[in-house]
């Protein structure tokens, strides 16, 4: 063997070895700091916390049970505006689309996608806390529907373009027409995909933090309406983090493991309805 | 009548026309649908640009390269936060790009289809995780982390290079690109890892053929042809990078100055918005930080036009070649 050669085998395991790390690396500091937020989250975490209003500071005890609701109504709100929309627009996109006009719509829903959420949540502060002078949950579902619209129409597309042809075909040539070849076969088709990309973009939705801060804001008590200031999990873990008391730390850690489970119960969940193999909309 | 008794008379055509009307009726429905998308989209620029109109008429061009934000006089500049945003970006890139592409070869050459497969499902599951718990576990674990280790050592070793300098708060800069870097894992590691996975196979063996070692196979073959879609998912990592909130917002110092040093803190465009818009009094000061939404909106377009453009290219090359 010559010495270049030992040198090109050298190489060879140095760099191999290298990528290995890489990946050890990525995939190990991702998991201890979760395991770090399970351990903490599982010592901070009590009944109380999902039923008892928080206390101030310096008081023990309390918990987060307004945040609770007041996120699933948020959620809740978001999801009634966003995902028809998107679904909607998802069949424009896979059954109706012209050339330039579905282009537009494609471009535009990705551009919509890729706006952060920080930005979007000034666009529902523009429009709904300015003109009522307060702060509204209204206006965080707001926010919320526009990140979801594009996530479920993009999604949407993509598995009824997978629904093969000659199903189409088949139903056309019964005698069916279009839009009851759409509602009737390629849709109950593609249900599971469809349904997949829903609950992955409801998970999303429902971890966002940055568009509530000024639209839905906060609120110590339960909320009375959708046009009041709403207490949210994530908003809560920002704002007890962000404190100075440890008794607020626990709390966040608590908050911050049930936000957690749910977001990945939610993606697992997803991820088995859907066949091995099959992409996921990104 | 005369209506009425062709009905009577021929049922069908009158049912056919009837199902023809509702085609009609569903396709313009989705179009609305469709539609909306676009309106909504337009409804976001036109209200940013009216909203950040006192500022912009104030200040104009000179917003973005004055380094003063004082509320109390009411003087805007966008430059500390600007700055903050590109600089934790690149920091984070700088770390995450060479680990990701590097474990994303790792998954896609190395290791068997289904640990490559069972990790980056698990990788992916990490892109889930809401950015606001970034933030809360940087807050307890990076934070005294790169107090008491990383920058200590650091400032140790490269001291004398200003970048290195200055006292250690553990808040600032470097914590912030690191924690994004962590968070920016999962997007190159996936798009890159689909795009190594599209190279032809032919490309390794032609390579493996001619003598090459499996390293040089992987350098000189399979990355060259895959570089537009990693250099895709490197921009999709940077437009999420610039566009990140919470996790920013709690690690990076919050201070609008412009500092050399790595260590010190300071302060990104979406952090600032986070932090003072529901306290901002005055339109001016409402305004200008609208204005920064803007300007954080343009940014992120572009990058996320170029991320999209390159993945394009790849596909389709790949699908093209490898047929």
């Amino acid at each position: 063997m010559t010495v270049r050669d030992k040198r090109r085998k050298t190489v060879n395991f140095v760099m191999l070895s290298l990528c290995a790390l890489c990946a050890l690396i990525t995939v190990s500091t991702l998991f201890v700091i979760l395991g770090f937020l399970v351990y903490n989250g599982v010592t901070s975490l009590s009944f109380d916390f999902f039923t008892k209003l928080p206390k101030p500071p310096g008081q023990t005890g309390g918990g987060m049970g307004n945040a609770i609701v007041g996120s699933a109504q948020i959620v809740l709100v978001a999801t009634v505006i966003g995902l028809p929309i998107g679904f909607f627009t998802g069949i424009y996109l896979a059954e109706y689309g012209g050339k330039t006009m579905a282009f537009l719509v494609r471009y535009v829903a990705d551009l919509l996608n890729g706006i952060p959420s920080i930005v979007i949540g000034i666009f529902a502060w523009t429009v709904i806390v300015v003109p009522q002078h307060h702060f509204s949950a209204l206006a965080g579902s707001l926010a919320l529907s526009l990140m979801l619209i594009p996530i479920t129409a993009r999604s949407t597309e993509q598995f009824l373009l997978e629904v093969p042809r000659s199903m189409r075909e088949g139903s056309l040539a019964l005698g069916a027409n279009k839009w009851r070849t759409i509602a009737r076969v390629i849709v109950p088709a593609a249900r599971k995909g469809i349904m997949t990309g829903m609950i992955l973009g409801v998970a999303r939705i429902s971890g966002e933090t940055a568009p509530l801060l000024f639209t839905s804001l906060n609120n110590q008590y339960w909320s009375t309406g959708i046009s009041e200031p709403t207490s949210s999990l994530p908003v809560m873990i920002f704002y007890r983090a962000v404190s100075p008391y440890d008794d607020f730390h626990q709390q966040a850690w608590a908050a911050g493991l049930v936000l957690l489970a749910l977001v990945l119960l939610a993606n697992i969940l997803a991820r088995m309805v859907i066949s091995r193999g099959a992409s996921l909309p990104r | 009548m005369a209506t009425s008794s062709a009905a009577i008379g021929t049922g069908a055509p009158h049912v056919a026309r009837r199902r023809a009307g509702g085609d009609e009726v569903a396709y313009l429905v989705v179009l609305v649908f469709a539609a909306s998308i676009i309106v909504v989209t337009a409804a976001i620029v036109w209200q940013l640009w009216v909203h950040s109109s006192p500022a912009r008429e104030k200040f104009g061009f000179s917003f973005l390269s004055s380094k003063l934000w004082n509320p109390v006089t009411d003087q805007f500049g966008a430059w500390p936060f600007i700055y903050g945003t590109v600089l934790t970006s690149f920091l984070a890139l700088l770390i995450s790009v060479p680990l990701g592409v590097g474990a994303a070869i790792y998954l896609s050459e190395l290791a068997e289809a289904k640990l490559s497969n069972t990790l980056t499902f698990l990788v992916e599951l990490l892109a889930a995780v809401p950015s606001v718990i970034y933030g809360l576990l940087a807050i307890f674990t990076l934070i005294p982390l790169m107090r008491d280790y990383v920058d200590p050592a650091l400032q140790n070793a490269l001291g004398f290079l200003p970048i290195f300098s200055g006292h250690i708060y553990g808040l600032g800069y470097l914590t912030a690109g690191v924690i994004l870097a962590i968070m920016t894992f999962p997007f190159i590691i996936s798009v890159s890892r689909e795009a190594l996975l599209a190279v032809p196979r032919e490309q390794r063996e032609a390579a493996l053929a001619l003598g090459a070692t499996k390293w040089e196979s992987t350098f000189d073959a399979v990355l060259p042809f895959a570089r537009l879609g990693i250099l895709g998912s490197v921009f999709l990592a940077l437009a999420r990078a610039l566009g990140e909130t919470m996790a920013v917002t709690m690690v990076i110092g919050n201070d609008p100055g412009v500092h050399a040093s790595l260590f010190a803190p300071g302060y990104s465009i979406a952090a600032v918005i986070a932090n003072e818009f529901t306290e901002a009094t005055g339109s001016t000061y409402l305004s200008a930080l609208v204005e920064l939404g803007l300007v954080l909106f343009a940014l992120t377009i572009v990058i996320n036009g170029l991320a999209q453009l390159m993945i394009i290219l790849t596909t389709r090359k790949g699908s093209a070649k490898g047929g």
